[in-house]
């Protein structure tokens, strides 16, 4: 087995791990970098985010606006020295962006141009029309070609993390193109790989988002919080489930019901002022948004399609130049996909499954509990989305948490001293490598894997969706324990070295078997409803802090049910208040503000 | 009940449900297959049910998922952004997501790997030729002024924008590589997507190494292999229009040129 001698492995190739390998290699040139992904960079999920990214740049704007968005947005759940960290960083981050080349949107004066988000006080979403997340990519990614230190290890599976001697030794990789099996070495290990959203059926990711990082530290005894908080972005295609950005809102997008008529305002949302007021109607969060689909859809007020029900996003008023301008891509996928023009019609949407809130626990350092395993981005759980996450938090969180992710690997990686027992290490790695190669060898005529997959979706769908019940939770619980049993018999066609996708894919499901069980039985435990995860079960309607004012924490368990536990929410200066949006929200925010 | 009612499948195959009674609408799909050491490519076609909303992507993942696990082919985003799909479709360089089975019915459709890369397996080609080129041309901001973060951002205005931005939207799928005809003769070229991106820099107002740029698009590998067909524009599924990029450095490789004659300079 070839070895790779690295000081840090970064593990992915999306916006968190280039801003980690940069700010690594800046720090410290002489560290030896592995960027180990499983695609070419720029084809990381990062890619297709679309509406923008947060921080604070408008005089009446303020740090303290960005936190308090961020923290009841996330329904007191977020760990607020990490948001404090993170409110604080982003504007920095966006600007190195730029100088970086990032081609972000302007105003006529050459200063950056900035929209509205849902949930979001004052304007601070940055933006490059509608391709934001593409942009940040390829910034990053070209950008990362100017040191020399990151070595590149493109189209490389990562399918184990070593640790021994108390800490973290490095990765191993299978090399996509001939199958063959890399050792990489390193003191830290820098996880990066994004969400798991292809764990359920409708959503708005792509192929590889399948939770592998997150698995990874799982099955190396790290347990994954909050992993019940999963959100459903309201506006994405019925059938595919591909996005429409929430800037269609920021821009002054409408959502209608069959009747023509905008719906949130049954929802406290209202009032429906014509032009768009912030953090009210089409711009409440995310969650409060979805919740109100499935309110509609019960109500018989949706609109039927071949893929399910829908609403109309409804963005002509915006006129043709507007839309062009501004939500270019938008438009590209409406007409190709959907044979719709939106300056002519409206757009038929529904929610889909978009983002994981939790993952791997990190500190404001990005550290992990395994000395030496950072993580950063959506694998992450930061503590800054809480129960849910704000539009455009994410973006700035892979830069900001990116960086530190990266400055503090090679902090670690600089004192870590003498590497570990590599004779070990060689024994861990060849049974790794032996297990990984086992699946090849199991007799063919086993189950496909595409029906584990698919039985693997549909039971998240049933059991964690927009509303949750404990019996058909129990009931994804106990599908995934068989689908688990059923993995382990599955038989491959494939049985080629060379390219075999097939191969890789069924690794990727045991990850996300091991995912979506940490999240089912997450959700089951946490008997309240907070944020994204809303329980309809007598005793479980309503926040309840009292009890559930805490971090849900999955570790994993050989050959059984994950065990639950929980851990404290950080609370710096934002005790639990209302969380309200629409008229409602300022009545809230006034009282408050009198009180005080 | 909590779950949504919906009648989609996961991943491939979604669509709507036939009449009563109908059988669904069939399509043969052929694919040229190779895997290394496996022979000569051959041809191999299956005929699969179909719906107006399927894509020739979604076509490919029903084989994979139902017919034969080995067929391969790369794929992510399913949206148009990633870049990941690009293959030949009935002999013309596409995008498999955003190609539609309904514009290719009745069939059959014919399914090949990118022209002039080397293929890996199937429909995957060893893209190595192409990412070492974009490290060629220095793909970032060398300052003309450099900024400090605490200074802020540099002042771009809409219309100094405007000057590399469509430049920008390179989603690096090597769909114009493959309908470049000098590229398939030389693939030594620079090629159409990679000038694309050296004019997106050279055009930004922030930045100050056009003239490290140039020396590539002056040598043999540049512009002046182009033979101005103009099909890289043609293809790119985000009208990037490369061919404009190649074109309008060959005119500011020759203005350089003639401008060393000129009094006053070196």
């Amino acid at each position: 087995m070839e070895v790779f001698q690295a000081d840090i492995a970064i593990v992915g190739g999306g916006g968190a791990a280039l801003r980690a390998a940069i700010a690594a290699a800046e720090a410290n040139p002489r560290l030896a970098i592995a960027l180990v992904s499983k695609v070419y960079p720029m084809r990381s999920h990062t890619v297709a985010a679309e509406g923008g990214s947060a921080a604070v740049t408008l005089e009446e704007d303020s740090l303290e606006n960005h936190f308090h968005d961020t923290v009841a947005g996330g329904d007191w759940l977020c760990d607020q020295d990490a948001v404090e960290y993170f409110v604080e960083h982003c504007l920095e981050e966006m600007v190195q962006l730029e100088h970086w080349g990032c081609p972000w949107s302007r105003r006529p004066d050459g200063r950056v141009n900035v929209r509205a988000f849902g949930g979001m006080k004052i304007e601070r979403t940055w933006f490059a029309a509608d391709m934001t997340g593409f942009h940040m990519l390829h910034t990053l990614f070209q950008t990362s070609m100017k040191y020399p230190s990151i070595r590149r290890f493109d189209e490389h599976f990562v399918c184990d993390l070593f640790v021994d001697e108390g800490r973290v030794q490095g990765v191993l990789a299978i090399e996509v193109a001939t199958g063959e099996f890399r050792l990489i070495r390193s003191h830290a290990v820098v996880i990066a790989t994004g969400g798991a959203g292809r764990v359920f059926r409708q959503n708005t990711n792509g192929g590889i988002v399948t939770g592998d990082g997150m698995a990874l530290a799982y099955r190396h005894g790290v347990p994954l919080r909050d992993m019940e908080f999963v959100q459903y972005h309201p506006t994405c295609m019925p059938g595919p489930g591909l996005l429409f950005t929430e800037a269609c809102r920021g821009e002054g997008g409408i959502l209608v019901n069959k009747d023509g008529y905008r719906y949130l305002q049954d929802y406290g949302l209202g009032p429906p002022d014509p032009w768009p007021r912030k953090k009210a109607m089409e711009l409440g969060p995310r969650d409060r948004l979805s919740q109100a689909f499935w309110h509609e859809q019960r109500k018989g007020r949706t609109i039927p399609t071949i893929h399910g029900d829908a609403v109309h996003l409804d963005l002509r008023h915006l006129g043709r130049a507007k839309l062009t301008e501004r939500l270019p891509q938008i438009c590209e996928l409406a007409e190709r996909f959907l044979g719709i023009d939106p300056a002519e019609a409206p757009i038929p949407v529904r929610p889909a499954v978009h983002y994981t809130m939790g993952g791997i626990p990190t500190d404001v350092g990005a550290a992990t509990p395994i000395p030496g395993l950072f993580a950063a981005g959506e694998c992450a759980s930061s503590g800054i989305h809480g129960a849910n996450r704000l539009g455009s938090n994410s973006l700035a969180e892979l830069c900001v948490f990116g960086k530190v992710a990266g400055e503090q690997a090679a902090r670690f990686a600089a004192g870590a001293g003498e590497a570990g027992n590599g004779v070990a290490l060689r024994w861990q790695a060849q049974d790794a490598r032996e297990e990984a190669l086992r699946l090849l060898e199991r007799p063919s005529g086993g189950e496909r894997l595409a029906q584990i997959r698919d039985g693997m979706a549909k039971a998240m769908e049933q059991g964690c969706g927009i509303y949750r019940l404990a019996g058909e939770l129990e009931g994804t619980c106990r599908t995934l324990a068989e689908l688990k049993g059923r993995w382990v018999a599955l038989g491959l066609q494939d049985r080629s070295r060379a390219w075999n996708t097939e191969w890789l894919t069924a690794i990727e499901l045991g990850f996300q078997l091991d995912v979506a069980e940490a999240m089912a039985h997450s959700a089951l435990a946490r008997r309240e409803s907070r944020g994204a995860h809303q329980r309809l079960d007598p005793g479980c309607l309503e926040r309840d802090d009292a009890r559930f004012l805490k971090h849900t924490l999955a570790w994993r368990v050989h050959a059984g049910a994950p065990r639950i536990g929980w851990s404290d929410v950080v609370i710096t200066r934002s005790p639990p208040g209302t969380r309200a949006y629409g008229a409602a929200g300022e009545a809230a925010e006034a009282a408050e503000a009198t009180g005080k | 009940m909590p779950a949504m009612p919906d009648t989609s499948t996961h991943g491939a195959a979604s669509g709507a449900s036939p009449a009563p009674g109908a059988a669904p609408e069939r399509i043969e799909i052929q694919v040229l297959r190779y895997a290394p050491g496996g022979g000569a490519p051959a041809t191999q076609s299956w005929t699969i049910p179909w719906t107006r909303d399927m894509s020739v992507l979604q076509a490919l993942q029903y084989i994979k998922d139902h017919l034969d696990g080995s067929l391969t082919f790369r794929w992510s985003c399913r949206m148009a952004i990633c870049g990941s799909c690009g293959m030949m479709v009935n002999g013309v360089p596409r995008l498999g997501c955003e190609t539609f089975l309904r514009d290719l019915a009745p069939g059959p459709v014919r399914l090949e790997a990118l022209a002039h890369f080397p293929i890996e397996r199937d429909l995957v080609v060893d893209a190595e030729d192409f990412i070492g080129k974009l490290a060629k041309i220095k793909p970032y901001i060398v300052p003309k002024e450099p900024r400090g973060l605490d200074e802020g951002t540099y002042f771009q205005t809409p219309e100094e924008l405007a000057r590399y931005e469509s430049f920008s939207h390179c989603i690096n799928c090597m769909l114009c590589y493959a309908a470049c005809p000098q590229y398939g003769l030389d693939p030594k070229f620079l090629g159409p997507g990679a000038t694309a991106l050296l004019h997106r820099y050279n055009c930004d107002s922030r930045d100050g190494a056009r003239e490290e740029r140039m020396d590539l698009v002056h040598s043999e590998e540049g512009v002046w292999s182009c033979t101005a067909v103009g099909y890289c524009s043609e293809v790119c599924p985000k009208a990037v229009d490369p061919a404009s990029a190649v074109n309008q450095n060959k005119t500011a490789s020759a203005l350089d040129w003639f401008a060393r004659f000129l009094p006053g300079r070196k």
